[in-house]
């Protein structure tokens, strides 16, 4: 796994470790976003990218649990993937649900439907990614404990909770009005799984109260780790 | 993106500052408009909205009013009118929590304007043709709905990144609500499917201009 990934950001054409020792602008706005995002992980792979050691980034961004596209190319893009990959996750986390018989009758029907939704996000960040002149990041391999149907309908409320944090720490950082009326549009029904999902498991269903919080990449990364293959 | 071309006129930030009793001049127009709404129905509103705006050219501080109108509607739905409609149960439930959030939306935004240095619009009177918990909750999701598709269709015109994120944390709140409303009445959790609709403004005047008394 790490070789791997570390040889997906070697080999990444235009990748981003010559493009920030090439381009200064490109640079200063990754560590603008490093430091905004205040991400322990994502900003180690950021600085040690910009000292311009191809193995030292490698090694840091395996380090921070990445081990995917997540974070790849830079502003918007590295934004886009970062989605991405969330989605990936999410798409791949439900087929896996839907594959486990746990649920039955408007249950089943309401989570393979939130599978469908979380597969049209992968879609459309694929093209926003292409669009914005970026390669899209790559499915991860994931890795979900499908143990029974209470504790899936949790994890599955525990993940929409943090894909809607997710997208909520990432909006005011998109400078693409495109991508972030997309990105908008997917935050809410993050959000809307994320309810539904909570009257199921009988639990809260606007746990932050009335105002939601805000999780940073590198925070969700690390949460998202251990459902990585 | 034809949600923000009312937006999209020059800005008139002079203009747009004149004071008409207290009131900017779009938070003039947007109160004018939303009480023709409710004399004449929301289409006869709708191109004088689109004009509202387009002169006024948004800014930050209206975008805030306007929602600040549509959380005073929400709250007074919930606070209020929740009180007589005989709720019982889960639907009582989510009236009382949900009442609670749209007030907190009400302070956050009206402290917010004043921060921004605008004058956070009066609370409007409303009224409400709900007369049972079915009706009531039929309404509640029109309204929920409806802010959602209003503070997305407007996120992307906002200049300060802080208001954004602000605006994103409520937004999402608002998501929750029409999930669990939509679900308790039997409808789709996710009626855009996945990818919630942005509204214009006129488009919100069309559903929740019509409660708007004065």
């Amino acid at each position: 796994m790490r070789s791997e990934s570390a040889e997906q950001t070697d080999r990444a054409p235009g990748g981003l470790v010559e493009r920030l020792v090439r381009d200064d602008v490109d640079r200063k706005r990754f560590l603008k976003l490093a430091g905004s995002a205040g991400a322990a992980s994502f900003g180690a792979f950021v600085l040690a990218a910009c000292g311009s050691s191809k193995k030292a980034a490698s090694t840091a961004a395996t380090t921070a649990g990445t081990a995917t596209g997540a974070g790849s190319g830079s502003g918007d893009v590295a934004i886009a993937n970062y989605a991405l990959t969330l989605e990936y996750l999410e798409t791949e986390f439900y087929e896996k649900v839907e594959a486990s018989g746990f649920f039955k009758g408007a249950t089943a029907s309401l989570i393979k439907g939130f599978g469908s939704q979380e597969q049209t996000h992968v879609e459309a960040l694929k093209g926003a990614v292409t669009k914005l002149g970026g390669t899209p990041a790559e499915k991860p391999a994931g890795r979900f404990p499908i143990e029974n149907a209470t504790q899936v309908a949790e994890l599955a409320y525990t993940v929409e909770n943090l894909g809607a944090a997710a997208y909520l720490g990432q909006a005011a950082k998109i400078q693409n009005p495109e991508l972030l009326a997309a990105a908008l549009a997917i935050h809410t029904v993050e959000a809307r799984h994320a309810a539904t999902l909570g009257t199921l498991v009988k639990k809260s269903i606007t746990p932050d109260g009335a105002f939601a919080k805000p999780a940073d990449m590198s925070t969700v990364l690390a949460a998202v780790k251990p459902f990585l293959a | 993106m034809s949600q923000m071309d009312i937006h999209t006129g020059a800005p008139d930030s002079e203009l747009a500052r004149i004071e008409v009793d207290g009131m900017t001049r779009s938070s003039f127009l947007l109160k004018g408009a939303l009480a023709a709404g409710a004399l004449y129905g929301a289409g006869a509103v709708t191109p004088f909205v689109s004009q509202a705006f387009a002169a006024g050219a948004g800014g930050d501080v209206e975008i805030l009013n306007f929602a600040l109108t549509l959380e005073y509607l929400e709250a007074d739905f919930y606070n209020v009118k929740g009180k007589t409609v005989g709720l019982k149960g889960q639907a009582k439930s989510y009236a009382k929590t949900f009442g609670e959030e749209e007030a907190d939306h009400v302070g956050a935004l009206t402290t917010t304007i004043k921060q921004l240095g605008g004058k956070p619009v009066a609370k409007p009177m409303f009224v409400f043709p709900a007369t049972s918990e079915k009706s009531f909750l039929a309404l509640a999701s029109v309204l929920e709905n409806a802010g959602v598709g209003a503070y997305n269709g407007a996120a992307p015109s906002l200049q300060s990144k802080e208001v954004l994120a602000a605006a994103g944390g409520i937004v999402q709140i608002e998501a929750r609500h029409a999930a669990a409303i939509n679900l308790l009445i039997g409808q789709s959790p996710t009626p855009n499917q996945g990818f919630d609709r942005p509204l214009t403004q006129a488009q919100v005047l069309a559903k929740a201009g019509p409660l708007i008394k004065k």
